[in-house]
Formats: structure tokens, sequence, C-alpha cells
């Protein structure tokens, strides 16, 4: 019995499950060689080059406004997270984190746009990727501060612990900075998009079944279903942003650990 | 009765970052009401903290689809 029968709901896709993560190809063609998130990717990618070519492409002294939002996004990034979290060195990545934080925001974003309405990042995949790209950065700059041995005893031992409590403390270190940081980074932004997508489609999906349902006490309901799913809508806005936000935040944090001298 | 046994999953998962989130804003919310000038220097730790625990209910919510409706 398919999961689709358990209620009767005509053609609506109820309870929504896995398989609204997986749109079919474009093109039509043999296998997801070229899905809505690949497209979606593209343009996330292309959006974010073409907004900051325009907005510098002439920069004045008194910004206008689209030169004064570029410079905003980019000056959150270099002042307020990676100066104050990393300290001065810390500017040198804020290329980077901008970089990150933009992508982010704009594919989180198209969770919320009508039309658009699932994001790139609530397949693993791309999570994944993004959090490779920060494992391998601060262990890289670990290692060229301080030396392959010195960042790892740095890593797993801290300082001033009883020497009886190294050998858990340090099985718990290794767990920590070299496994547990990239796979949660990942998850974290995985799962609020996935999430998001599906609560969505709960409520909106949710609302055409009532509307559909045979009793007349029963149908007016879900008007108040589709003004939960507009609500979450905004709420979802503001996790958009701060789970760009938390990803980049947590990234210069990573890295501070791995560029300071002690702990 | 037709249901899933991910929901009371999902239910139990949701008590531990409920109360995460409670004890992080009231926290925040104590902070700011003692010392008003420290509103900004707070957030972005309390936005942090919010993130942290947030995403344990999400993963509560994600794992519910992981594994396939069992007959």
């Amino acid at each position: 019995m398919s999961r689709a029968a358990l209620v009767h709901s005509g053609d609506i896709p109820w309870p929504p499950s896995v398989h609204e993560f997986f749109p079919p190809d474009l093109f039509g063609g043999n296998g997801p060689w070229f899905t809505k998130f690949t497209l979606l990717v593209w343009l996330a990618v292309a959006l974010i080059i073409v907004f900051f070519l325009v907005a510098y492409r002439d920069p004045k002294m008194v910004p206008g406004k689209m030169q004064w939002i570029a410079e905003s996004i980019y000056g959150f990034n270099r002042n307020d997270i990676a100066r104050d979290v990393i300290g001065h060195e810390g500017i040198k990545f804020a290329p980077y984190l901008a970089t990150l934080f933009t992508f982010i925001a704009v594919t989180n974003i198209f969770s919320i746009i009508p039309g658009i309405q699932i994001s790139p990042n609530s397949h693993i995949a791309f999570p994944a990727m993004l959090a490779i790209i920060t494992y391998v950065l601060y262990i890289y700059w670990g290692i060229r501060r301080h030396g392959f041995g010195k960042f790892v005893k740095q890593s797993l031992i801290l300082p001033d612990v009883p020497w009886w409590l190294l050998p858990l403390l340090i099985v718990i270190e290794f767990a920590q900075v070299f496994v547990f940081r990239p796979i949660t980074l990942a998850l974290r932004l995985f799962a609020n998009m996935f999430a998001g997508h599906i609560v969505l489609l709960v409520f909106t999906l949710g609302g055409f079944l009532i509307a559909g349902a045979g009793n007349w006490f029963i149908k007016p309901i879900s008007v108040v279903s589709w003004a939960l799913a507009i609500l979450i809508t905004f709420l979802e806005a503001l996790i958009c942003l701060l789970q760009a936000y938390v990803f980049v935040m947590l990234t210069s944090s990573y890295l501070q650990t791995s560029l300071a001298e002690e702990h | 009765m037709i249901g899933n046994l991910a929901a009371v999953g999902y239910g139990l998962a949701a008590i531990g970052p409920g109360i995460g989130v409670g004890l992080v804003f009231a926290a925040y919310i104590q902070a700011t009401a003692r010392q008003p000038e420290t509103a900004g220097l707070n957030r972005p730790n309390l936005l942090l903290g919010f993130a942290l625990i947030e995403v344990l209910a999400l993963i509560g919510l994600a794992m519910g689809f992981v594994y396939p409706l069992s007959k």
C-alpha cells in the first residue's frame, strides 16, 4: 500500500514525502542530469556575479543604492564576522566568507520565492560540499600556521587538564574537531532547508486537502491552513538569512581556533 | 487508526530543543533587561545559540523521512 493511498486525496501528493525533493529532468532526458537544482545553482551564481559586477562597475565616493547594498553585505562579513571573530588577520578571509554568505543566502531565499519554492540546500550534497571547503580551509590554515604536529597537539590536548583525563578528552576532541564539525555544519543547513520545505508543503497541500473535504463545515478551515503557510513563509525568510549567518559565523570561529596560538 | 510513529518520535525530539530555545531567549531577555546597553553585544550569541539548538528539532523532523514507512 503506497503512502498516497493512506488518505483519500485525489491527485494531491499527501502526505508530503521525500519524493518532493527529486524533481524530474528539465529536458526530459534519461536521468537527472539537469534538474531544477542545477538550474537554481547556476542562477544563484549568475545573480551574485552580475549583482556585484554591476554594483561596483562605477564606484562612487558617496555610494548609490546598489553600491550601498553591496558594500553593506561585504562590510558586514568583513567587519562584523571576520574581524570580530577571527581578529585582525581575519580580514584576509573576508572574500571567502562574503562569497559563502551570499551564495548560501541566495540559494536559501529560493525556498520562499513563489514559483521556485525549493532551495538547492535541501539536498545534502550542496551543504556537504560547502562544509568540505570550510573543513579543508581551517585544517590547511592550522597546519600552515603551526605545522602538522603542533596543530594536531593543540587541537587535541586542552591546556591545564589533569593527565588522567587525557585519554578520554583526546578522543572527544578528535571526534569534535575532525569529525563532527563538518558533519554538523552540513547537516544544520540541510535540515533547516529540508524541514522548512516539508512544513510549507504540509500547510499548503493540507489546505487543498481540507478544501476538498466533503463536509461544508470543514472546508473553510483551509483558509486558516493557507494563512499559516504564509506566516511560515515569513519565518522561513528569517531562517534563510539566519542560517547563512550561522554558517559563516561557525566557519570563522573554526578558523579562529585553528589560527589561535593557544586555547 | 492510521498514522506514522515518526510523528511521536518528532514530538519527543522537540522537547529538548523547546526547553533549550526557551532558556536562550529567557537569558537574553534577562540580560538586556538588566543591562540594556549589552543588547547589541549579545545578539550574535543569541542567534548562534538559537540556531545551534533549533537544528536538533529539525534533524528530528528530517530523520522521520530517512526511514521508509514500514507496513
